[in-house]
């Protein structure tokens, strides 16, 4: 349980950082702001190597595992490559 | 590698992402902010590779290599006016990613080796804290529940914004009974989840839970229309953090719980930014309609006689001798594809000495910032796009106002109309202006379906037709003279 608390304590904190963070994000930027989240939100691709890398689960575990590796690496290459093209336009004046 | 180094690897990727959302504070850093962020997730994913968990490597590679073709494939050739299509795709992936891993977790415990869903179904023997010791267990598996409950409904709903935001579905439907219908689908996914964690060895309780959630995420989004779009996908965009954030819960992981709820809050400021530009309450854009007027307003009676309309080489003879022009887009400039043609209508004005700026009301288009990509995109410096409050108190100096597909962030009666269902709503005041030009197909009402008093005014001038052939004529016309 000690553990729980402290990812408890992680995550409220993490969401109190966000706040001020985001707010801060002038309108202009909203759409990459979006899609760097998407990117961030791809994350899950730690989860998903797990679940799609472990030996000893069935098959059913690993094709979930595949599908989640192939839903995050979307977000992951997709989120980023988007973000960046879309903040290069901003870039030049 | 050691669980410890590990963790504080992952600690080292939370603080890249942290500082990369730091970097979309300003243009200038963004696009370093953005680098920094994907460094955090490259050093993440090695990290986790180098695992000594990690040892069967067909699965990462299959899936790896196909996301990233199509995730490559879809960032490089998406049009900018598609960008809302395409963040409605990354938020369903990501509901999906954190849906799958959520249901690997849950059958790598229970073990099965079923051949077929009927097997699956049968409940097997589990020792009482196979998802952990007592309190443990339960809390891991109301994060399983609620990460394929949260995972399932963005997925789905994600789909069918992009479906709806694409033209792939056109109408609005609900189901029977409207919000009531969606709060039985939800109270039954609730219970479903909480047989999971009463009895966890019965498969059968997750497969109703994820049935339910799908359903959900159907039919919360399909009876929601167009112009809301902005709301519903900032909505989702938190949700697919809130997912992931709620995996870390499961997996026992830090840098999905801080990603995720950067995430998170990420979509549910924009959410809540959406929902004042347009004075609706999120209940109000998700379960209501818009409000129907008191009593029907003839638009005939506000049009008939007095709207002027205009040809373009008249307009540019008005351009000529204007000192300051603002351009207000909506989404028909989108539609139009016409942000190239405006740009160079811009240059134009500019060249002769006059000053152009541009006035973007927050839900312009569909979805947060569409706008200011498009502009973008054609070059228009950022600095010259301006925020609404900060535009508005500037009408009043202003001799000319180009309103490009836009209608409803225009209308007076949100300003005037006590009554009005957009009444309250915080609107662009272009009918300050000395005069102001309206490039539009029609007269047919935005997606409030209420006429625009603006369109009647003495100083209005209607241009009909095609948002880019009418902006290039007007600068051809203008560079003639």
């Amino acid at each position: 349980m000690d553990i729980l608390i402290l990812l408890l304590a992680l995550f409220v904190l993490s969401l109190f950082l966000g706040v001020e963070l985001i707010v801060k994000v002038p309108p202009t930027l909203h759409t990459p702001l979006m899609s760097g989240t998407n990117a961030v939100s791809g994350i899950t691709l730690v989860g998903a190597l797990l679940a799609a890398g472990s030996d000893t689960s069935p098959m059913l575990v690993n094709v979930l595992g595949f599908l989640a590796v192939t839903f995050a690496t979307i977000n992951v290459v997709g989120g980023y490559l988007v973000t960046n093209r879309m903040l290069s336009m901003f870039k030049r004046k | 590698m050691s669980p410890t180094v590990v963790n504080l690897i992952y600690l080292i990727a939370g603080i890249l992402f942290i500082l990369g959302i730091k970097g979309l504070t300003k243009p200038s850093t963004a696009v370093r902010g953005n680098q920094l962020s994907s460094l955090g997730m490259l050093i993440a994913i090695v990290v986790t590779l180098l695992n000594a968990e990690v040892v069967n490597f067909t699965y990462i590679i299959a899936g790896g290599v196909f996301g990233a073709a199509v995730g490559a494939f879809m960032a490089l050739r998406i049009q900018m006016t598609s960008m809302p299509q395409m963040v409605a795709l990354l938020n369903g992936f990501g509901g999906g990613a954190s849906l799958t891993i959520a249901l690997a977790e849950y059958f790598s415990v229970l073990n099965v080796d079923a051949n077929s869903f009927a097997e699956l179904l049968v409940p097997v023997a589990l020792s009482s804290d196979a998802f952990g010791e007592g309190g443990e267990g339960q809390v891991t598996l109301i994060s399983i529940g609620l990460t394929i409950l949260i995972g399932a409904v963005t997925l789905v709903g994600s789909l069918v914004a992009f479906a709806k935001l694409q033209g792939l579905i056109k109408k609005n439907i609900g189901l029977p009974g409207g919000p009531a219908g969606n709060a039985l689908l939800l109270l039954g996914a609730v219970i479903a989840l909480g047989c999971l964690v009463i009895s966890p060895n019965q498969a059968v309780t997750v497969i109703t839970l994820v049935a339910l959630a799908l359903l959900l995420g159907l039919f919360l989004v399909l009876p929601i229309g167009g112009a809301d779009m902005p709301v519903v996908i900032a909505l989702l965009n938190s949700y697919s953090g809130l997912a992931a954030a709620l995996a870390g819960f499961i997996l026992g992981n830090t840098v999905l719980i801080i990603a995720g709820s950067l995430v998170g809050t990420s979509g549910l400021i924009l959410t809540k930014i959406m929902c004042v530009a347009m004075n609706r309450s999120l209940g109000n854009v998700l379960f209501g309609k818009m409000a129907a007027a008191g009593e029907k307003i003839d638009a005939d009676e506000i049009y008939a006689g007095k709207v002027t309309s205009a040809q373009p080489d008249e307009v540019a003879m008005m351009l000529e001798v204007a000192k300051r022009v603002v351009i207000v887009p909506g989404y028909g400039m989108a539609m139009a594809q016409a942000q190239h043609a405006v740009r160079e209508l811009a240059d134009s004005m500019e060249s002769r000495g006059i000053e152009v700026e541009y006035g973007i009301h927050p839900v312009a288009g569909r979805m947060p910032g569409h706008m200011n990509v498009l502009l973008a995109e054609a070059e228009v410096p950022y600095d010259k796009l301006v925020e609404m409050d900060r535009i508005n108190p500037t009408f009043e100096d202003t001799d000319v106002v180009i309103v490009i597909g836009a209608n409803d962030v225009t209308n007076p009666m949100a300003r005037e109309a006590e009554g009005s269902p957009i009444y309250g709503m915080p609107i662009l005041n272009v009918d300050k202006a000395r005069n102001v030009v309206v490039i539009k197909r029609s007269l047919s009402p935005g997606f409030a379906g209420l006429p625009n008093p603006l369109f009647a005014m003495d100083h209005t001038l209607m241009v009909y037709g095609d948002g880019k052939k009418a902006v290039v004529e007007m600068t051809t016309a203008l560079n003639q003279s």
